[in-house]
């Protein structure tokens, strides 16, 4: 019968963290976004996500065109009222944990739309946790706007389903 | 016989409007095989017109190469005139937007119905006493 040796623990680096911090880490760093792209906004959003800008570097890359396998729902462009209802199915099909971006100004509250056909921001319809305004917005601001979203997802309460 | 900013413009009577349409088309020397454009103006609270509505035809000609711009009024009580998508089909969804926006009915139409607006909307958004701001959402706060 060989020994069995006790494993080196040396030459491990070992770090301690809490669980939350650690879920927050991991999921801050792994956004998979979902694009609801009906407007003209959708240039930038293009801009931002290819190579120039390049959202991948914050783990934001990856858009899933199914809203059940996506994290955080891009609302990019104007939203009408016969389009309002096809928008709160697509949230409602997202698993949680999930996050809503508004991401132009037409999104967070109508801009200079004043009219029978347009819904005077999307937060009337599902909760938004950020804001990124600009008419479109430039892809700084996108990537400020993402940011600030890591910001959230990394601080708040990881709740484990 | 007028003049739209250089092509000449008729006014017809709404009686007449299959009958001279069709005409216009299939004349040999006329031949206006395009319908370019069709469209509504709600002409309310403008003392000199006497009918409420104007049905504007723009018609191209792609063979001899002109261009004609034919009038409708169309009166209040009664918002209806003969539908031409039989003649050129493109009056199809045209004559769905003047019915969606204006609320003046094609006759014979094959499938009269909203293009624009969501069904449940009430009214008819472009007409002048429409208020522009008034909302009637699918979902969420009325305004």
């Amino acid at each position: 019968m060989g020994e069995v040796s006790a494993p080196n623990l040396e030459k491990f680096s070992l770090m301690t963290t809490k669980l939350g911090d650690a879920i927050g880490w991991a999921r801050k760093f792994s956004i998979f976004q979902y694009p609801f792209v009906t407007a003209c906004c959708g240039m930038e959003y293009m801009a931002t996500a290819c190579a120039h800008y390049d959202v991948d570097r914050f783990g934001a890359g990856f858009p899933r065109f199914s809203p059940r396998q996506s994290d955080v729902l891009f609302v990019v462009g104007t939203i009408s009222h016969k389009m309002a209802p096809i928008l709160k199915r697509i949230y409602d099909q997202m698993c949680e944990p999930k996050w809503v971006v508004a991401f132009g100004v037409c999104t967070c509250t109508g801009g200079f739309y004043d009219n029978y056909a347009t819904v005077m921001g999307i937060d009337t319809i599902i909760p938004v946790d950020v804001y990124i305004p600009g008419c479109p917005p430039r892809p700084e601001n996108v990537l400020d706007g993402l940011m600030k979203l890591q910001e959230k997802i990394q601080t708040q309460k990881q709740e484990v389903f | 016989m007028m003049d739209q900013q250089g092509d000449p413009l008729v006014y017809i009577k709404r009686e007449a409007v299959s009958k001279v349409l069709k005409a216009l088309k299939e004349d040999a020397g006329l031949s206006f095989d395009v319908l370019m454009d069709l469209f509504a103006v709600d002409y309310l609270h403008w003392e000199e017109k006497a009918d409420r509505f104007e049905i504007i035809y723009n018609l191209f000609s792609s063979t001899k190469l002109h261009r004609l711009f034919v009038k409708v009024a169309v009166p209040e009580r009664e918002p209806s005139l003969d539908s031409v998508a039989s003649v050129w089909p493109a009056a199809d969804w045209f004559e769905r937007e003047v019915w969606d926006m204006f609320g003046v009915s094609f006759k014979g139409h094959p499938n009269l119905k909203r293009i624009l607006m969501y069904e449940e909307f009430k009214g008819h958004a472009l007409r002048k006493d429409y208020l522009y701001n008034k909302r009637q959402p699918l979902i969420g706060p009325m305004n």
